[in-house]
């Protein structure tokens, strides 16, 4: 009984900040924009040689990657926190983790889906090859949401917070270097044609990891922050 | 060693030296600073103190 | 007897006192090993067979690592404490040991580059290490800057153990991580802070100057914690007779 309500309201929420993300449409592409934006300076800054972009694709599509994804969770908790549901469900019976994972779920899909689907793009963009470009795509499967999950975190310990969005930085991107190495280092390796199972092992470790501690820390932040 | 040899350190004076002195720096700042705060913060409280004593009488 | 003491301990009042009674107990030791290690080691010790003098700077580059490792930890762990337990003083030490953590980490930093100049010709190299604790001041600067940003200083001490605890748990991974990726992109340079074994003459300054620093904690987390505890408490009786005389 009690989980059947639980699994409705997980349901409910993550349908809720879909349907407020589609009547927002246009806000969804600011993250994928930024994506893309951040990408292109990289060769108007370096110089158009492709060997060069090819190099350093892989890096530099991760690293903005993961400032689009840091820019765009900060909103995961605004609005509730603003309207004072954030409140509601830290007071519900239900367990905070369940309710702040389907939160994740519902912003990774409005915002991580987005730039996992354009990155093949960002791929050709900056001359990367097919074998490359599938193992981007792969690495950006598994590890956006790794970036939603960790974010998550930093979130709720800011959200009180009136410059929060620096202190997030801060926060936030060291915890995201592991995943930037091996994210990085994969599509490195398949571009030079070697194996990359150890690589994308590594990262789903990270995934799974984040996946099961995330959602109780990001609630004890809430908790703290709402004190 | 003679006094001569101690601050050439064979040649990498300078950054043997250098490390040393960063390092005194650093301690004595994590040192002073703890102290420097606690009067800072007792002066401060005696003065609210004082300022409330004078503001109801 | 051993239960009242820690009921007493638990009261901040009385850990201001003790606090101040054990800080020289601690300080003077810790001044005599470290000038012991410094003799030890600038003096006594031979030069290295291939760095010279130069491998001095590993008295203080190698034992401040250890400390802003060892320091880290003790962080998240009273921060712990402080969050299941709710006991007051955990929390202070543990927002204490943050700026001391710092600093360690910064003076390995600063250390490892000056003695990265003569070895390996440049100022700073993406060493596994080198790295890997560059994070660390990341991580440290992120708890302090949590602290500052929030006002009430219980909800700071709740968050920053929060932080502390998702930071204690990534050290490992980001550790290895960096190693990894060390290899993947070998340097021209091979670390050489990795000695084989090390000789006596040498390790003995080294085991000096790592107790020394860890008693330097001891004492000026006391310090700060003092600190910590009169600005809390500045609205009882106690801290105000304490404020008004001096």
């Amino acid at each position: 009984m009690k989980s059947d309500s639980l699994t409705r309201a997980f349901m409910i929420l993550i349908r809720r900040d879909l349907m407020l993300a589609v009547r927002h449409r246009a806000e969804m592409a600011n993250p994928l924009l930024f994506f893309i934006l951040v990408t292109s300076l990289f060769p108007l800054a370096i110089g158009a040689n492709p060997n060069l972009l090819q190099a350093i694709a892989p890096g530099v599509i991760w690293v903005a990657a993961l400032l689009a994804a840091l820019l765009s969770i900060e909103n995961v908790f605004r609005s509730d926190f603003e309207d004072g549901s954030l409140e509601q469900y830290l007071l519900s019976s239900h367990p905070v983790s369940i309710l702040v994972l389907a939160k994740i779920i519902a912003h990774w899909l409005i915002t991580g889906l987005p730039l996992l689907l354009i990155s093949p793009l960002l791929g050709i963009l900056l001359g990367l090859h097919a074998d490359a470009i599938k193992v981007l795509f792969i690495t950006l499967l598994l590890g956006t949401p790794v970036l939603s999950l960790i974010g998550a975190v930093g979130v709720a310990l800011t959200v009180g917070l009136r410059k929060g969005g620096m202190i997030l930085s801060l926060l936030v991107l060291p915890l995201y270097i592991p995943l930037l190495i091996f994210a990085s280092s994969a599509v490195d390796s398949a571009a030079a044609g070697l194996p990359v199972t150890a690589h994308l092992s590594l990262i789903t470790a990270l995934l799974v990891l984040s996946l099961s501690l995330s959602p109780f820390a990001t609630a004890a932040a809430l908790r703290v922050s709402l004190s | 060693m003679s006094l001569n040899e101690f601050f050439h350190m064979g040649g990498y004076g300078f950054y043997v030296w250098t490390s040393y002195g960063i390092a005194l720096v650093v301690l004595l700042a994590n040192m002073i600073a703890p102290l420097r705060q606690r009067r800072k913060i007792l002066n401060d409280i005696a003065r609210t103190a004082k300022r409330r004593a004078r503001r109801d009488t | 007897m051993f239960n009242n003491f820690f009921h007493r301990m638990a009261s901040p009042r009385h850990f201001y006192g003790l606090a101040g009674t054990l800080i020289p107990w601690l300080a003077i030791p810790c001044l005599l090993l470290t000038l012991a290690g410094l003799y030890y080691g600038l003096v006594k010790a031979p030069p290295d067979y291939q760095q010279g003098d130069s491998y001095r700077i590993m008295f203080i580059h190698v034992p401040a690592a250890w400390m802003s490792m060892f320091i880290y930890v003790v962080m998240a762990g009273a921060g712990a404490i402080g969050l299941i337990w709710r006991i007051k003083l955990a929390e202070v030490v543990a927002i204490s040991s943050a700026p001391i953590g710092a600093s360690f980490t910064f003076l390995a930093l600063v250390t490892g580059s000056i003695w990265g100049k003569p070895m390996w010709g440049t100022w700073w190299v993406w060493d596994a290490r080198l790295t890997s604790e560059l994070i660390l001041l990341f991580l440290y600067l992120g708890v302090i800057a949590l602290h500052n940003a929030i006002d009430d200083r219980r909800t700071a001490a709740r968050a920053v153990a929060i932080l502390a605890l998702v930071g204690v748990v990534n050290i490992p991974i980001i550790h290895y991580s960096v190693e990894w990726w060390n290899t993947l992109h070998q340097g021209p340079t091979v670390t050489k802070f990795d000695k084989p074994s090390i000789h006596l003459s040498m390790l003995i300054p080294l085991l000096l100057m790592a107790v020394a620093f860890k008693l330097y904690y001891a004492f000026v987390v006391l310090m700060r914690a003092r600190c910590e505890v009169l600005e809390r408490e500045r609205n009882t009786g106690w801290v105000k007779e304490l404020a008004e005389k001096t």
